[in-house]
């Protein structure tokens, strides 16, 4: 067994296991924790082919935002873990009736036994001083420029969204209207009274 | 050696793995988002797949664009899932029938 084997059935058996981890976790928070650790060795793999700035990616965007948004919306709510673990088996003989025929489709189909998967050759090894992250820099900037540009309007819409979702206004802020503020003028709150002084007597 | 199929197998596996954790977990919306969240995993690991042993950077640019669609998914699910627990108190599949569906 080589290095590269070696890695590729340790870090896969990890995946495997802390996918299955994730769907029967009884807590929530274990169950992000599991996923953590599915991206943790998924960007391994990664790695392993090639995808260097993809792989860093996924460790810092995806486990360092996403998966801490999970985990402060999961610490946030306060559920009630037996009502959602009632029937929890019910329903595992047609999953697995379904994921059965999925998996046996698709190893037929990609198993590498009739359909030449397993005789592609491997590509051939990067020359010296290949960047993986100007190469696909260089793609970004150029030929993907346009759908790179929607990428970015998906992203304001989604903050936008994600902020007019949980944005709410509470009734008893004393909260003032700046424009209505700085239409007050002068004459409106001050009078200036001019009175004659009293004599006393 | 490691082929391309080993890697097309290992995402076969993952995604069945997230359609049985939408199976199991139906009531409980958090554990379904975090099972969608495995079956694009195990489509990104697909493309990369493809992309190193096609030897074509385009895989990687999808992979990249479907980050970005994920994460905006994410994040506006989450809002929902909020949404609904401030109103309902909970995130009970079963308790989200004001639709009546």
């Amino acid at each position: 067994m080589t290095f590269n084997e070696f890695v590729f059935y340790t870090f896969s058996a990890i995946l495997i296991l802390a996918a299955l981890g994730v769907i029967t976790a009884r807590n929530p928070v274990y169950a992000v924790l599991f996923l953590v650790l599915a991206f943790f060795t998924s960007a391994a793999l990664w790695m392993q082919l090639q995808a260097e700035f993809l792989a860093i990616v996924l460790v810092l965007v995806y486990v360092g935002a996403v998966m801490v948004l999970f985990l402060f919306v999961v610490m946030m709510l306060d559920i009630n873990l037996d009502r959602l673990r009632e029937g929890y088996w019910n329903y595992l003989a047609p999953a697995l009736v379904v994921a059965g025929v999925m998996v046996a489709v698709m190893v037929t189909v990609l198993g590498g036994r009739y359909f030449g998967f397993g005789e592609m050759p491997a590509p051939p090894s990067l020359p010296a001083g290949y960047s993986n992250t100007k190469e696909l820099g260089r793609l970004l900037y150029t030929d993907y420029v346009y759908p790179f540009e929607i990428a970015a309007v998906i992203l304001l819409v989604a903050i936008v969204a994600a902020i007019a979702l949980t944005l709410r206004r509470r009734r008893d802020t004393k909260r003032i209207d700046p424009a209505r503020q700085i239409e007050v003028r002068r004459e409106d709150r001050v009078r200036v009274v001019s009175m004659p002084a009293e004599k006393q007597d | 050696m490691i082929s391309l199929s080993h890697y097309l197998v290992l995402g076969a596996l993952l995604f069945a793995i997230g359609v049985v954790g939408i199976f199991l977990n139906r009531k409980n919306l958090i554990v379904i988002l975090m099972s969608i969240e495995l079956m694009l995993l195990a489509v990104n690991t697909n493309f990369i797949a493809f992309s190193h042993y096609l030897d074509d950077p385009a895989g990687q640019i999808f992979v990249f664009f479907i980050l970005t669609v994920a994460a905006a998914e994410a994040a506006i699910g989450l809002a929902i899932l909020l949404a609904l627990f401030r109103n309902l108190r909970t995130i009970h599949a079963d308790d989200l029938d004001s639709l009546q569906g």
